[in-house]
């Protein structure tokens, strides 16, 4: 049986190299606002840096720095072509108060629902808020948990040594 | 012999050849939190050395390890809770391993054996999850497959045992075997002709069993050793509106939590929403009539849960009003909530240059109607052993569980300056809700204000004051020897200040002070002090002082938080 398991470890280690991957992001699907199935391992920005930021609606700091980046998104798009995929932690409760939520704060993110945690597991993330950074190859550049007011200079700072 | 050799050249040379890839390709990464508090006695509040029982210091901390090689993950999760702090479970006192998994998946294909988190639908019929501030972790040991032929549809099947603490996995009688499959197909991803319709539909449908063998050798009851869950669901939208709907059925499984009734279980849960940019307006109704379903009938509390019933009211997090957190009655409850959030625009009158974020929430939970049924010839109700009631499926009983009213308005007002203020009426059954039998509902009006100010783009200072109205007060007469039942009654104030210097810097100051409690012993001051300080994914907090009497829900599961003095360490980081 366990000579079974070590096998099939590593068969599974094999087609795992045999696969390509370039990118961090892992191999899960979430569902968008329209209730549309999205692989994050597809999520990229042509190339361009993006950001990815974990929340929930129960989350005072998430919505401070949602509100925040929202404030400042425009001019970050316009000098860097950044773009930022919001990730929703909230569990089945809210799954249909989200879209209302985010429009009813005019936020112009990508949101995508992480009902049940599967993509905030693989990131390892513990606590929202918890913000990564992307380069253009979906590699992981930098990260940060909390937010403290003013907090999203810090990420700008960050965007901008990366896209040139 | 030569077979074997052959299969280790090959593997030798496929390594070699890959090895440089391999180093590439593959990524370990990981999180590691760890909770210390150390525990004095505090007489004021009713601690000491005894009621501490010599459990001085509390650690819980857990540390993962996950390794990715292209479409392959495996991961482990080392736990330790020696002991655990005040108000978790005793039995999670231990130190071990407590989790592992590895899984395949390349988007069309997936397999994960080991620990398994997963959920059907919106969770009524099947949800495993693991919430580290309640302690709670109901994954599934076995085995997970996913198969996803075309885009839009999604094939799931489970296979496995609950976690139950620190209980073995071997053979255990008394926790159920759990089988479960659910299919989804969303129509618009997976017809081309409907691929940019106005028209979005999307449908579900899943089935759950529980074989528990245990249930055979129940002394009094015939207990049935299979039960079954269904669920259905539905998801439409149309341009700006959207509905969706999911509707769940239990067979007969009488257990602890239901008083050993017959009866089938039922829930439903739907929700209208309008939401364009600016506007958001949902509407949410949920029906629940027994529907506990747990892999053992004799658990108790949130012991070994297999589905999740989403309570739809409002999550409070201000430290007053989440002292009163609702937490979902899964033997019976009718609930509503209407939730709008309007965006005032700016440069209007009252959007001014930013715009002004507005929110009004009503939500309200009373329970179910249940009336008696004829048994042996006699009326009962609820009675062990028999089908318990009946129910008419729209009525709603008088008996308000929980009734929240609140209003917010979130505004920046200039560059320096933003304020929240947020007011709530609250109704909340502590009878049902908390078990103090014979307390009289908490009436309260709760009113708070956040304001930040910016120093300078970094520097802020932020002051939280907060104030709660119960309906009983200091004139109150607290029944003798029911004392124990008042604790966190009547009026409390709250006032914080934090200084922060972003990004990795905080500190805080706040003070709870119980003022207007019918019981005088219990009219404290709980002052505490923190300082924090964040790096990248680490953050480390240390404060001290003393926590009042409190409920930590999450999604509806709530932790009751003892009292408590003295000071904790607490240090997350990931890698």
């Amino acid at each position: 049986m366990k000579k079974l398991l070590a096998f099939l470890l590593f068969g599974f280690m094999f087609l795992g190299l045999s696969a390509q991957n370039k990118s961090d992001l892992p191999n899960i699907t979430l569902k968008n606002l329209d209730g549309e199935s999205v692989n994050i391992a597809e999520l990229n920005n042509d190339g361009k840096p993006f950001v990815m930021t974990f929340w929930a609606t129960w989350c005072g700091p998430c919505v401070k720095e949602h509100n925040a980046l929202s404030d400042v998104y425009d001019d970050w798009v316009e000098e860097t072509g950044v773009k930022i995929f919001s990730v929703s932690i909230d569990d089945a409760r809210s799954t249909a108060k989200i879209k209302p939520f985010v429009d009813g704060k005019g936020w112009p993110f990508v949101i995508l629902l992480d009902v049940n945690k599967d993509l905030a597991r693989a990131m390892n993330v513990s606590n929202p808020p918890h913000t990564f950074l992307f380069d253009g190859n979906g590699k992981i550049v930098w990260q940060h948990t909390g937010y403290l007011e003013g907090g999203e200079e810090d990420l700008y700072q960050e965007i901008l040594k990366i896209s040139k | 012999m030569k077979k074997l050799l052959i299969f280790i050249s090959l593997i030798i040379g496929v390594t070699s050849l890959q090895a440089q890839d391999f180093l590439n390709k593959s990524k370990v990464s990981g999180s590691f939190e760890v909770n210390t508090q150390y525990y004095m006695p505090d007489e004021s509040i009713g601690i000491t050395d005894s009621t501490l029982n010599n459990k001085f210091f509390g650690i819980n901390g857990f540390g993962k390890i996950q390794y990715t090689l292209g479409n392959f993950t495996a991961g482990i999760r080392f736990e330790s809770f020696q002991t655990p702090l005040l108000g978790f479970r005793p039995e999670l006192e231990g130190t071990g391993i407590a989790n592992y998994y590895a899984t395949y998946d390349n988007g069309t294909i997936g397999v994960t054996v080991g620990d398994i988190y997963d959920q059907f639908g919106s969770g009524l019929v099947f949800r495993t999850y693991e919430e580290w501030s309640l302690g709670f972790d109901n994954s599934l040991r076995g085995m997970r497959a996913v198969y996803r032929p075309c885009d839009g549809v999604t094939f799931k099947g489970v296979y496995g045992k609950q976690r139950f603490y620190w209980a073995s996995y071997g053979r255990d009688e008394n926790r159920g075997i759990i089988r479960g499959v659910d299919g989804e197909w969303d129509l618009n991803q997976s017809l081309a002709a409907m691929s940019n319709a106005k028209f979005r539909l999307g449908v579900g449908g899943s089935f759950v069993s529980n074989y528990q063998e245990a249930a055979q050798n129940d002394p009094i009851y015939k207990v049935p050793e299979n039960v079954s869950a269904a669920a259905g669901r539905i998801n439409m939208g149309y341009g700006r509106f959207s509905f969706t709907t999911e509707y769940a059925y239990k067979i007969n499984n009488p257990s602890a939590i239901n008083n050993m009734i017959y009866k089938n279980g039922e829930a439903l849960l739907s929700s209208l929403a309008y939401s364009q940019k600016g506007l958001g307006v949902v509407l949410q109704v949920k029906r629940v009539d027994n529907m506990s379903f747990k892999s053992d009938y004799t658990a108790k509390e949130n012991d070994l849960d297999i589905n999740f019933i989403p309570p739809i009211n409002y999550t409070h997090t201000h430290s007053l009003p989440a002292m009163y957190s609702y937490s979902t009655q899964p033997n019976g409850e009718m609930g509503i909530q209407f939730q709008v959030n309007y965006l005032i625009p700016k440069k209007t009158l009252l959007g001014g240059k930013y715009g002004t974020k507005v929110a009004f929430n009503y939500s309200q939970v009373n329970d179910i109607v249940r009336d008696s049924i004829t048994y042996n010839g006699k009326k009962v109700l609820y009675r062990k052993g028999t089908l318990g009631y009946s129910s008419p499926f729209f009525g709603i009983s008088d008996k308000v569980f929980y009734r929240d009213i609140n209003f917010e308005i979130d505004k920046k007002i200039s560059k320096k300056w933003s304020i929240i203020v947020q007011y709530i009426n609250l109704i909340y059954d502590i009878e049902t809700i908390e078990g103090h039998s014979g307390a009289p509902t908490v009436r309260a009006d709760i009113a708070f204000l956040d304001l930040t100010y910016k120093i300078t783009p970094k520097h802020s200072i932020r002051m939280e004051l907060q104030h709660l109205w119960d309906c009983i007060g200091t004139g109150y007469e607290v029944p003798e020897g029911a004392e124990k039942d008042y604790i966190k009654r009547g009026n409390w104030f709250s006032a914080l200040l934090e200084y922060s210097i972003a990004p990795k810097w905080f500190v805080s100051v706040a003070d709870k002070y119980n003022y207007g409690n019918p019981v005088a012993e219990y009219r404290d001051h709980y002052f505490t002090a923190s300082v924090g300080y964040i790096k990248d994914a680490t953050r480390i907090t240390l404060s001290g002082g003393r926590q009042s009497e409190g409920m930590v829900c999450v999604g509806g599961v709530c932790r009751v938080v003892p009292a408590s003095s003295g000071v904790s360490l607490t240090v997350t980081t990931a890698f």
